[in-house]
């Protein structure tokens, strides 16, 4: 009984004493393995001198209570002798330990506020990006400037599935990453399109969910260039961890000449949607298309998922008149998982899929659907 | 009474009718506690999905749509399957012992309220097998991903969780009718153990809490079926509403899981210290008080929606205060057992692991408790850790010493100390390995319900798998301790199993007799 006693309060001890080597591992490791990183922006910082405040307190907090029981549970067991005493009341140290630890949080309180009220500190910006969370991607608007783009999971399904080695940056590589200068006040305003989906880049300290019809804003300005990733925190559906948030931070003079080329790109954009596409160029363009935003539900070969996910091949709406086709992209089918397609996908990319849906997989309608159409429809709402 | 129950040697029509047809509340409490560890060991098995599945970077055993209905099922078939159900296990079989009456209150009604649970966790695995498959929504269900986008099978669990609630309704009405009426003379509230006090604590909090949780399933199936827009921004609902809904059941709820694993530990604590339980009447109002805070600290899950600075502020305080009370128990356990004479028999690790570890949960609770940290912390693996501590390593743990505490006067046999502590030592290395590295992943950025991660993530993520399949194994050990005692455990026939027990369970004969307490006892 002796030897099971001692055994037992020899590894109850050694835990007690691997909790603050544990907790001074989690100070000093730098190799973001253990602990909190503590980012590039102020808030972040914030965060995480606030988190490292409490992790002390409540190692010395536990240092001190377990210490005591396990002082106890050495010192009044019954193999050795001890016989028990019948008290069961204090007042004066219940009152004690009821004040004590309420004063402590009181004193908690000032920086946890201090914090919080920097997180919220999102006022005069000198960039404003709004962010809008997709069934799996997002999108950033870089707002007053005309700028706007999709930001995709690059990692191939083989990687995921094993049927190719993973690279170095599985699952942290996006297709077009979200690019912000140094030293600017950039406010993020993030919403949802569909679900509710959480933009989170642990180096700015900025967590914000993306609640369809809600903007929510956060806020970053560092001075560090660099790469820095991030994720989808909120559940999203199947693609929930294949959404990652890249954002590159780049000097001043590298992203104003980013920007402008994005500008331009833009502007060259606009002016294809007039052109008169051939049949053969809206099927490559739409399968890419299809693959990227369609195939996920309606799966790569048009047959969709039986009682989940219409069919494409051989559905009524893809063989029936253009109009229709086109007005299910843009509005939408109420009520259902078929979102709109009006804001992610460009007129000529919306036509292209059309023109693909409407002649793969054995669909031969053989009609085609020009850029222009969809906008036409676009403009007659 | 010429006759007791019907047994085997009766013939399988009878013994089936005895257990179907049943108004003791000693065979209710038997089924509740059956049902929930095979809904413990059905929740387990998903968890080895998802822990399986996770070991390495990739999918290799899965498909992420699956991944995701095998995390909501683990969720909903723990939470409501295993937990809850086996402490109203428990307290059918131990508050009419613990109180000294007879049976509980309403005995017809407590044969109905375990009896629609299998129908109701029926119908929601069922849902595993439909086109479409089963809830991939997460535990916590959030529109419109639970709504709009949800497989067919969700009116299916709107049911279930719909039966669900009708079954902890009913069952909390029974304890609170049983204790307010039933207490044997001479048992005034400030004499009832503690476990009976946090009990009716949490009876009430499930009373006034479930219909908020049939409501936000009533109004999701309203938005699914009849065009109502509550919880969709396109028709001018709001699908945070449904968050503020969810929490408002979902805080209280957690402490509904606790508060009875608190009793348990209050109860098992003093008679291994041979010490009466250090400050009764501050334990009851700190229940009390946790149950009344558990009201108001809901949108401490909701820090990074977007709420306005000030509701930011007031969760925050309100949240923090809960570890005052909270506090004042770990502080009332340990000086119970100061100056105690102390023995470690397995109920008895268990219940000083669940301080413990408990403990530990709290703290982290804490960390997530100050808003501008939590924007860090929200949705990453640390929220997944500390619930684990707070809910396995409490209520389970608390269970588990409920189960070897009881057991003996349950069925008369005494379980093998040796096996009893070996099993202890498994679950408690198994529990640590799986769950202390997951507070690294959540705060090296690893958000939770991901059915694949980037390799930085990878080592922990073994660990933690490896802890988990020898969690899941010592479960398998506690079932095999469980079964071996009942058939071939040592006979126990004193009234008083524990040398430091005291109460009235511990004056009738074990195995405790079908009936008990036709006359009310005389207390001292
Ligand atoms: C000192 C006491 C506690 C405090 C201050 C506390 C605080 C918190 C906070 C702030 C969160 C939200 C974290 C986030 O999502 O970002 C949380 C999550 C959670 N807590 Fe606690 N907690 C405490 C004790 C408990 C107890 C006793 C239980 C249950 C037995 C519990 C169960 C949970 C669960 C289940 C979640 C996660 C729910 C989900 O999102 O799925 N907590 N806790
Ligand atoms: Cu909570």
């Amino acid at each position: 009984m002796l030897k099971r006693a001692q055994a037992l309060f020899l590894s109850l001890l050694s835990l007690v004493v691997l909790l603050p080597i544990a907790g001074s591992a989690l100070a000093e490791s730098s190799a973001s393995q253990l602990n909190m990183p503590q980012g590039v922006t102020e808030v972040s910082q914030a965060a995480y001198d606030i988190h490292m405040i409490m992790i002390w307190v409540c190692t010395v907090i536990g240092i001190g209570v377990f210490g005591f029981m396990f002082y106890v549970m050495y010192a009044h067991r019954k193999s050795r002798g001890a016989v028990a005493e019948n008290f069961h009341e204090h007042l004066g140290v219940e009152l004690l330990w009821t004040i004590v630890p309420t004063i402590i949080l009181i004193v908690m309180a000032f920086p946890a506020t201090t914090a919080l009220l920097k997180v919220y500190d999102t006022d005069n910006p000198d960039i404003e990006i709004k962010i809008t969370g997709y069934q799996w991607k997002w999108q950033y608007e870089y707002l007053g400037e005309g700028v706007k783009f999709m930001s995709e999971l690059r990692t191939s399904d083989d990687e995921v599935y094993g049927r190719a080695p993973k690279g170095e940056h599985y699952l942290r590589e996006v297709t077009e990453p979200l690019v912000l200068p140094v030293g600017k006040k950039v406010r993020f305003l993030v919403t949802g399109n569909d679900v509710i989906h959480s933009w989170w880049v642990p180096d700015f300290g900025v967590k914000r969910d993306a609640v369809p019809g809600l903007f929510t804003a956060g806020w970053a300005k560092t001075d560090k260039p660099g790469v820095y990733v991030g994720e989808c925190t909120e559940l999203c559906g199947q693609g929930h961890a294949f959404m990652p948030v890249v954002v590159e931070v780049k000097e001043e003079a590298e992203y104003n000449a980013w920007l402008a080329n994005k500008k331009a790109e833009a502007v060259e954009y606009a002016s294809t949607i007039g052109k008169e596409w051939t049949a053969e160029e809206l099927m490559t363009k739409g399968e890419g298309v299809y693959l990227q935003s369609c195939a996920g539900c309606h799966q790569a070969d048009g047959n969709g998922i039986p009682g989940v996910f219409p069919a494409i091949k051989g559905s009524p709406i893809a063989l029936g008149p253009q109009i229709g086709h086109i007005a299910v992209l843009i509005d939408g089918v109420p009520g259902s998982a078929m979102q709109s397609f009006a804001d992610q996908l460009s007129e000529v990319n919306i036509a292209a899929v059309i023109h693909y849906q409407r002649n793969a997989w054995g669909n031969d309608v053989g009609d085609v659907t020009q850029p222009i159409d969809v906008l036409n429809y676009k403009q007659s709402k | 009474m010429a006759h007791g129950p019907a047994t085997l040697a009766d013939g399988w029509r009878a013994y089936i009718s005895r257990w179907v047809f049943t108004t003791n509340h000693k065979d209710i409490g038997t089924l509740y506690l059956w049902f929930s560890f095979s809904m413990f060991l059905l929740g387990g098995a998903f968890a080895m999905v998802i822990r399986a599945e996770l070991f390495q970077p990739g999918m290799q055993l899965i498909r992420p749509e699956f991944f995701n209905q095998m995390t909501t099922m683990h969720g909903l078939v723990m939470v409501f399957g295993a937990i809850m159900p086996a402490f109203v296990g428990l307290a059918n079989w131990m508050i009419p012992l613990m109180i000294g009456a007879p049976d509980m209150a309403l005995p017809r009604m407590n044969n109905l309220s375990f009896w629609i649970l299998p129908f109701a966790f029926a119908i929601l695995t069922s849902t595993l097998f439909m086109e479409g498959g089963g809830p991939n929504f997460g535990w916590t269900f959030y529109a419109p991903l639970s709504t709009t986008y949800a497989p067919e099978s969700v009116n299916f669990f709107i049911f279930a969780i719909h039966i669900m609630g009708a079954s902890s309704i009913m069952g909390s009405i029974n304890i609170i009718a049983t204790v307010m009426n039933m207490r044997a003379p001479g048992m005034t509230y400030m004499k009832m153990p503690l476990f009976v006090w946090t009990w009716v604590i949490t009876a009430f909090l499930l009373v006034a809490v479930m219909p908020v949780l049939a409501g936000a399933v009533t109004m999701m199936l309203m938005d699914i079926n009849f065009g109502t827009s509550f919880f969709d921004a396109a028709g001018g609902g709001d699908p945070v509403l449904f968050q503020h809904v969810f929490w408002f059941f979902g805080h209280p709820e957690v402490y509904i899981i606790i508060l009875p694993a608190f009793g348990v530990v209050s109860q098992i604590i003093p008679t291994f210290s041979r010490k009466p339980l250090f400050g009764y009447s501050s334990m009851v109002y700190a229940t009390a008080a946790i149950a009344f805070l558990s009201f108001i600290v809901w949108a401490h899950h909701m820090f990074t929606v977007g709420m306005p600075i000030a509701g930011e502020l007031y969760f925050m305080y309100a949240t923090m205060l809960i570890a005052v009370p909270t506090g004042v128990k770990v502080f009332n356990w340990i000086t119970t057992m100061y100056k105690g004479s102390l023995t470690f028999e397995t109920p008895m690790l268990f219940s000083i692991a669940f301080v413990i570890l408990f403990t530990f949960g709290g703290f982290t609770g804490l960390m997530l408790s100050i808003a501008a940290a939590d924007m860090q912390y929200h949705d990453t693996y640390f929220v997944v850790a500390h619930f684990h501590y707070v809910m396995v390593a409490g209520a389970v743990f608390s269970g588990t010493a409920a189960i070897y505490y009881w057991l003996p006067k349950w069925c008369g046999k005494m379980y093998n100390e040796t096996m009893g502590q070996v099993q202890f030592w498994v679950a408690f290395i198994g529990f640590n390995i799986a769950f202390m590295p997951q507070h690294f992943l959540g705060l090296a950025g690893m958000p939770r319900r991901y059915a694949d991660y980037g390799l930085q993530f990878a080592d922990w993520n073994m660990v933690s798998s490896i802890g988990a399949f020898i969690y899941g194994g010592a479960q398998l050990m506690l079932l095999y301790n469980v079964i071996m005692t009942i058939r071939n455990g040592k006979p126990t026939t004193e009234e008083k199993t524990w040398e430091g027990a005291e109460g009235l369970e511990w004056t009738v004969p074990s195995p405790a007799p079908y009936h008990t307490f036709a006359t009310p006892p005389e207390l001292k």
